[in-house]
Order: C-alpha cells, then structure tokens, then sequence
C-alpha cells in the first residue's frame, strides 16, 4: 500500500438475506481523487459507500484508512462525511443548526462556529440564509446546505451517494461543475456514486464501473470509454455496436466475412473476440464506396445528431450522423482501424451491443417479476 | 355554504349536543345549588378533596411516565423494522384492546391477589408472598397495563416518518447513540410523546374502574368521587359537577405545559 492511499478496501464480501451484494471487491483510492462508483441499480456501489462510511460491516474482507484497519469503527468515529441522497437535512433545525450539528458536538466555541458556519455558507452559495427552515428552501439549496453540513467538519474524506440525481437537468450540469470546483480547492477525497455515466465521465479522475457487486473496469474517463475492458462497460458507458470477431493476426480482426486493420494486438490467433464500434465513429459514404454497406430502418432525431439505425446482414447497428438518411435508403460505411476496439470474450459477450430490440432495462422494467428497487436487506436504494 | 362545509354539519351537530351542551350543563351545575341559585359553594368544598385531587394526579403521571419509558424504544424498535413485521407488531400492540376493559383489569386481579398467580410462582421458588393487591401499586400497573397501547401509537405514528438518512446523517456528523436520541430523536418525536401523554394521562387521572378493582376501593381516586356523586349512593350533581370542571381545569393547565416543553424542544434543538 502506498503511503498516499487514503482508502483501501480488500477482499470484501458483503450479502443481505443470502444474496450477494459485494463479491470480493478490492479497491484501493488515493488521497486527493475524484472517485466515481458507476454502475446500474443494485450494482453495489452504494453498499460500497456505506462500508467506507462505516453504516455496513462487510461479512469478511478489510476496511483500511489511512493504513489502519477500521472494520469495527462505528459511523461516528470515522473521519469520512456523506452526503446523502435525498439530503437528509435535520428538519427542526434552520440552516445555520444544520450546519453546525457537527462543530456543536465538538463543543466548539460559539464564535468558532460563527465564523466557520459563515465561510462554508459562502462556499456553497447560500450566504444569508442562516435562519431559514429547511423545508422553506428549493432542492438545489436543500442539497448545498447539505454539502455545507458534511464539509463542517473538515473530513478528509467526502462520501456522495447520488447528490444530483433530484435536481433537473440544467441545476444538475451547474452543480457538476461546482462540486469538481470544490473538489479541487479544497483538496480532499471526493468518493462518488452515480449510474449518470455521463456525470462520472465528466467530473472523476477514476471512473470504477460495476455490475453485480464485482468491478468490471477501473480507469481514467479516457481509458473506460476509449478502451472498455468487456461489453458490459462498452454498452454501459455510452452506446456501442458490438459484434462477434475473430483476431486473424496483430492487427487484423475479421468479422462479417471480412478483414478489418486495427490497432490491437496480443490475442491468440484466431481467437474469438468481442469488436466494439461506437456509433460516432462510423463515417458514412456511397454504398458502393463502403466496407460494409446497409439499410436504414429507424432514424431518431436528437438535437446534435441523428441516431440512425441500420441494418447490416441481420445485424443492427446503431450511426450517429448529422446527415439525415431517410428509412429504406441504402448506405455503407468505412472503418478506420482507430474506430475499431477489441475485447476479450467475457460473460457478457453477446448481452449487449445489437441495436435489434429494445435495451434490457426497458425489458427489464415490463417484467413484474424482477425487482429494480432494492439492493437487498432493506438498505437503501442503489 | 360549501359542499364539504354541508358534510361536516352532522359532526356539528353531535358535538353541540353531546359534548358543548354537557359542558355547559356540567358548568350550570357546578355553579348553583340544589335549588338552581347561583352559588360558589360547591367549588369552595372541592378545598376538602385536594389530598384526592393530589393523589389522582401523582399516581396519573406516575403511569404516563413508565408507559412513556416503555413505550418509547419499543415504537422506535417497531418503526425501524421492515413494512410487513411492521404491521404484525401495530397489530400486536394493539391486541390487548380487542378485550373488554373490565375482564383484562379481572384478570389483573387475579395475577396480583394474595393467592394470585405471581405469589403462587414465588411459593414455588419458596419465597414469602407479596401483598400487591389493593395497593397504589396495583392501581398503577392497571393504568400502564390498559393504557399502554395508547402511548406506543402516537410514538410509533411519528417516529416511522422519521428517515432513516436522518438518523444516520446524525450518526455520519459524530452523533454517538445518546447524542442521536437527545439532538434528533427526541425533538423529532416530541409531537408524538404530547399526544402520548394526553391519551394516556386523561384516562389514568379520571379513572374509577382500576382504582375500584385493582385498589380494592380501599383509597379513593378522583373518578370514583365523581361517579359516586353521579350515580352512586352520594347523589349530588353539584358537587360531581364542581369536581369534573377542576379536574378538567387542571387536566388543561398539565397538557398546556406539556405542549410548553414540547415546543422548546423542537425550537431549541442544540445547545446554543
């Protein structure tokens, strides 16, 4: 363990009511990163957060801060502070009450509070609001305060289990940036959850994608969207056509009967591989000028672009293009070798990357007999 | 006049009869004598009941205290389970009082009498009887006994829209246990232990039935004067009506500072 790891989890192993939330997750993190735990619902990123926060005790494996074990540390005694989904503001308590619960327990001089209660007021954008009730203020401010509450204490490291995901849109984009601000200023561990891959992309300097309580991938933004490790992190982090291909020799995939020059190597020859495309890199030309040449069924316009669906021998592929191709045209498609990403075969091979249906989350919310609430044992949503 | 205006009228008409029409009729009676002439001298006499008056009200917030220390961990217990346990341990709580009043306070008797259940059990380990029943104490445990649930439903009502974030934002700011009880719990669930306290110490201050049962009518509470003036041997509606308007007069004045305390609570909050 190097000596500036502020968070170090090993080997834990967490389950409610038999069902395994976390599967021996390690998960090392440096003192001063912008940490995002991705992934969908019931991933177990939230359980994760709350074994750092010390609210669950994993069944086996180690919690260590700072290089000292606190597996038995009790929420109270840690020198972490979350801020919770939904706030968790203390309702009888006005704004400055709310802020300074934690100094007050800390018996700290009346003054001392003052002065601290105002500067981290200022810090969140809130000055002037010190006697209002909590219930009287908006969302966006509901969250600052609670921003403001958790950083009273000074801890080293702070904990955000979905801040965002209550505000709307435009508060929520502002809010990004702000956090990242602060994040930076004020130099300490940020540790945040989400299943916005668009907000871990844009705010973290590691991106942890889970799925099923296991860590698919850890990395730079760059590294998870340029280079996901299976399709799982492919499909997840922003849209991916992946289809099955076969590694002839370093540099050359064949799949759709045809072989294709790429940048990767390392692979076995004539080893089954997964190819990821992602939709923005396809450049579209004259269907006899093409690789690969198809049929539009689908078109969705989306502001920026036109999210174009084509059929390709069967196979769906999803074209985001600024040129419009009415449905039935016919078109084909060059791949330059650095718009062609190769993985591993893995569990989820073939799970996911066919634009043929619809995803499996909208499956997934028409089945009534799968639950998407809950992560298990009544803890709180993921 | 509105249509929901129109549907509270039966309501009104009730109250008016059954409850402000007595209410007047109580105050009518406690002020006049025999004869319907105006007169203080009923109020005067309720002087010769304080010792009664005292000991109603000590035994009254004595039982509102220990089913308040009872009940209070036990609704927060039952709030922090999860939906369907939940409504198992309501119901639960709630069982005592599918069964007449009169027959569970019998069966207190019979658990407290000389010969009753508890002295058998202590013979059996060969210990010397207790002689509880007719004691304030038997009187005691028959209010907490019957008037329990009343406590645990307010307490539980307000307590289970209490989050569980909350809670833990507490813990997460450096709230050791007792701190999280003192600084979140209690001001949070101050709306439920008033409520609590009235439902359970009117009843416990203006009962007959217990005293009669469980005290062996040995030592009179304030209830039993008031039913013996009604529809005892004593009749007198004056001097029933003087008690039951200073009993309602000082009933009135315990709850108002209860509901003082209760607003400091959730005003207050921490220390400063």
């Amino acid at each position: 363990m190097s000596v500036d790891t502020i968070i170090d989890l090993k080997n834990i192993v967490v389950s409610f009511d038999g069902e395994t939330v976390l599967d021996d997750l390690s998960l090392s993190i440096r003192n001063g990163e912008f940490v995002t735990l991705l992934g969908p619902s019931g991933c177990g990123k939230t359980t994760t957060l709350r074994i750092i926060g010390g609210f669950v005790t994993p069944d086996s494996g180690d919690v260590f801060f700072a290089g000292k074990r606190v597996n038995d540390l009790p929420p109270h005694k840690r020198q972490v502070n979350t801020i919770f989904q939904r706030y968790a503001l203390f309702p009888h308590l006005n704004v400055f009450e709310n802020v300074a619960f934690g100094m007050r327990l800390q018996k700290k001089k009346n003054a001392e509070i003052k002065e601290r209660v105002a500067e981290l007021l200022k810090l969140v954008n809130l000055k002037g609001f010190e006697n209002r009730r909590v219930h009287t203020l908006s969302g966006g401010q509901q969250q600052r305060v609670a921003i403001a509450r958790a950083l009273a204490n000074g801890p080293q490291v702070l904990l955000l289990d979905e801040p965002l995901a209550a505000l709307d849109l435009k508060l929520r984009k502002d809010m990004q940036l702000e956090l990242k601000k602060m994040q930076k200023s004020l130099g300490i561990t940020f540790i945040y959850v989400t299943h916005d891959q668009e907000e871990a992309l844009s705010m973290s300097d590691t991106v942890v994608v889970m799925n099923e309580g296991v860590i698919q991938q850890i990395g730079t933004p760059q590294d998870i969207y340029n280079e996901p490790k299976n399709a799982f992190v492919a499909d997840f982090i922003g849209e991916s056509n992946i289809l099955d291909g076969i590694m002839r020799a370093d540099f050359v995939v064949e799949f759709f009967g045809r072989k294709f020059a790429c940048l990767d190597r390392g692979f076995a020859p004539d080893e089954p591989v997964d190819v990821v495309i992602r939709p923005e890199d396809i450049d579209i030309v004259e269907p006899m000028k093409g690789h690969l040449t198809g049929k539009v069924t689908e078109v969705t316009f989306k502001g920026v672009h036109f999210e174009t669906i084509v059929d390709f021998k069967g196979f769906k592929w999803m074209i985001q293009t600024t040129d419009y191709y009415p449905v039935d045209s016919v078109i084909g498609i060059v791949l330059n070798p650095e718009d062609i990403h190769i993985m591993k075969k893995s569990e989820y091979s073939g799970l996911y990357g066919d634009y043929s249906s619809y995803s499996e989350e909208f499956d997934e919310l028409a089945d009534p007999t799968i639950d998407l609430t809950d992560e298990g044992g009544g803890e709180s949503v993921d | 006049m509105t249509k929901h205006k129109i549907a509270s009228l039966p309501f009104a008409v009730w109250m008016l009869i059954f409850t402000i029409l007595p209410l007047g009729m109580v105050i009518w009676f406690a002020f006049t004598d025999s004869k319907g002439t105006f007169t203080f001298d009923n109020i005067l006499k309720i002087a010769d009941f304080s010792e009664t008056f005292l000991i109603s009200i000590l035994l009254g917030a004595l039982a509102t205290l220990i089913c308040l220390v009872m009940a209070y961990p036990v609704a927060f217990i039952i709030s922090r389970t999860g939906e369907r346990v939940q409504q198992t341990l309501v119901m639960l709580t709630m069982m005592p009082m599918w069964m007449n009043f009169l027959l569970r306070t019998y069966a207190w008797m019979s658990i407290l009498e000389d010969k009753g259940f508890i002295n058998q059990f202590l013979g059996l380990l060969g210990m010397e009887p207790i002689h509880m029943i007719n004691t304030r104490f038997a009187v005691v445990v028959g209010m907490v006994y019957n008037f329990l649930p009343f406590m645990i439903i307010p307490l539980y009502s307000v307590m289970v829209k209490i989050d569980k974030s909350i809670i833990e934002a507490a813990e997460d700011l450096g709230s050791n246990g007792f701190q999280v009880f003192r600084r979140i719990l209690l001001p949070l669930s101050a709306p439920g232990i008033v409520t609590g306290i009235t439902m359970v110490f009117v009843p416990a201050v203006s009962t007959f039935v217990i005293s009669k049962l469980l005290g062996g009518g040995k030592e009179w509470l304030i209830g039993d004067f008031i039913e013996n003036y009604f529809i005892g041997t004593a009749k007198d509606y004056n001097i029933g009506s003087a008690l039951s308007l200073v009993l309602m007069v000082l009933i009135l004045l315990c709850m108002a500072v209860t509901g003082l305390v209760d607003r400091d609570e959730e005003k207050g909050g921490i220390g400063g």
